[in-house]
């Protein structure tokens, strides 16, 4: 649980900067699923169904994540990325078995504005830095799969979560700043799709070792867990999955809660 | 609308951005799109858009190489409608500080500089500034056409560590604030526009934007 001692932190960061809502659709094949713990997959349907509503109602941003790449040893998104952007005029990140320079170039022709790496990076860490001097660093999202050890740290994961890396994730945010990322997705495995909230501590211990914008996934039940990691965990954007899918909550009243909550978020009426 | 109809739009191809975005949104709200690269085209072309992401020299340099630089400058000088996105505004401007001191367009007096990372009431921000700000019309500008649709709640998507300074503040038509650091958000002169967000990226206000350059 979140310690008394984290709540009291300013928000040095923050300040007036409008936090961001993210939704994150994760892909099998054709189909958007959802799981739990990034695993058990359930088929929710046509992926571009759900982002065209997301933008609808005023999401600021969507993540597609191709949660079988690592099967096929590259990123099948680029279909869904092509239609996707006829429908959806905000940033749409992909992820998910990018590899390459070339993966990446293609992806970002196929109309992607920013690529989440995982598996790659922690392979070979300069692939982060060549991505970020050839397509600018705002295109460079490092994606962090973490998965807290019995004391208090957290390990570096990657295949969704299924393979270990040993890496540690203070370390490995530190080291992915200084190759020049432009910002952190980062999901808890523990967290992920079991509605109970955010790993507050984590997104808060990263937030703070870096000074690029880190978004917080994984485990967002209700609409309090948003304004805890972004008031507790001084998150700068937040990833949303099955609370839009499974329309517990929607885009519009998401931002009515952040602005209740003096959560600074972009003004939009749909 | 028939395609001969339909206003064309010529997107300068200087080797550094992916065009995908921009002339993508171009064609949804009814826009023909040429990709240019060459300085016949521009001389050439009505509508003239100039995008970009990333650094200020290496954006120069792309555009030395090609040699572009006079035929744009000549263009926006002929009055000929003109908008700079991101980088491609930041170019519009006399010199940047992005390493070292590089000449620009020299379109706009004024030069590019990074963005503090520390604001007037001491408090570090994050830069890269990624994210949806509300953009402040100036009150001089208000009914301009290119910012028909444009309300109070206008808010767009920006990405940048680098921020535009002008000399001339009539140059500047809205500006964002960033954590209480001050930020150009669109310039213009004659009938070139520069904006540091991307409008293809930021839904229907951003879609406005293109809209109205497009009628211009």
């Amino acid at each position: 649980m979140v310690s008394g001692n984290l709540e009291n932190k300013s928000n040095k960061y923050r300040m007036a900067s409008n936090i961001r809502l993210i939704a994150r659709l994760d892909i099998k094949g054709p189909n958007l699923i959802k799981g739990i713990h990034l695993e058990g997959l359930r088929v929710m349907g046509n992926p571009n169904e759900f982002a065209k509503k997301y933008y609808n109602d005023g999401v600021d941003e969507i993540i597609y994540m191709d949660t079988v790449a690592s099967l096929y040893g590259r990123n099948n998104l680029s279909d869904i990325v092509k239609k996707a952007v006829k429908d959806v005029y905000v940033p749409i990140t992909v992820g998910g078995g990018l590899r390459s320079i070339d993966d990446v170039k293609y992806l970002l022709r196929c109309g992607a504005e920013k690529v989440a790496i995982n598996t790659a990076a922690t392979k070979d860490p300069k692939l982060i830095t060549e991505v970020s001097r050839k397509f600018g660093s705002q295109c460079m999202v490092l994606s962090i799969e973490a998965k807290r050890n019995g004391d208090d740290s957290w390990e570096v994961y990657t295949e969704n979560g299924r393979q270990k890396t040993g890496m540690d994730v203070l370390e490995w945010a530190k080291q992915g700043e200084s190759l020049e990322a432009g910002e952190i997705l980062l999901t808890s495995v523990d967290n992920e799709g079991t509605k109970k909230g955010f790993d507050y501590e984590l997104i808060k211990k990263v937030s703070e070792s870096v000074s690029i914008p880190v978004i917080a996934s994984g485990g967002m039940g209700c609409l309090n867990d948003l304004s805890k990691v972004v008031n507790d965990s001084s998150a700068d954007a937040v990833a949303m999955a099955d609370i839009l899918h499974y329309d517990r909550s929607n885009i519009k009243l998401i931002r009515e809660h952040c602005q209740e909550n003096n959560i600074n978020v972009r003004d939009y009426e749909a | 609308m028939s395609e001969t109809m339909k206003p064309k739009i010529s997107i300068v191809d200087y080797g550094l951005c992916n065009l995908y975005n921009v002339s993508n949104a171009l064609e949804h709200i009814g826009a023909n799109i040429t990709i240019i690269d060459k300085p016949h085209d521009i001389e050439k072309a009505s509508h003239i858009i100039l995008p970009g992401v990333g650094a200020f020299k290496n954006g120069m340099r792309g555009l030395n190489l090609r040699e572009l630089v006079q035929p744009l400058k000549e263009h926006i000088e002929k009055n000929r409608p003109f908008l700079g996105i991101c980088l491609g505004m930041q170019m519009m401007l006399s010199k940047s500080y992005e390493f070292g001191e590089i000449e620009g367009l020299d379109i706009i007096d004024g030069d590019v500089e990074k963005i503090p990372k520390i604001n007037s009431s001491n408090i570090t921000h994050k830069i890269p500034h990624i994210g949806w700000n509300k953009v402040i019309i100036n009150e001089n500008v208000r009914n301009h056409h290119l910012l028909t649709g444009q309300d109070d709640k206008s808010s767009m998507y920006f990405v940048h560590s680098y921020r535009v300074n002008c000399n001339n503040k009539d140059n500047i038509m809205a500006t964002t604030n960033y954590n209480d650091v001050n930020i150009t958000a669109i310039i213009n002169k004659n009938n070139a526009y520069g904006c540091q967000f991307h409008p293809e990226k930021s839904g229907k206000y951003g879609l406005n934007i293109l809209k109205q350059f497009v009628k211009s």
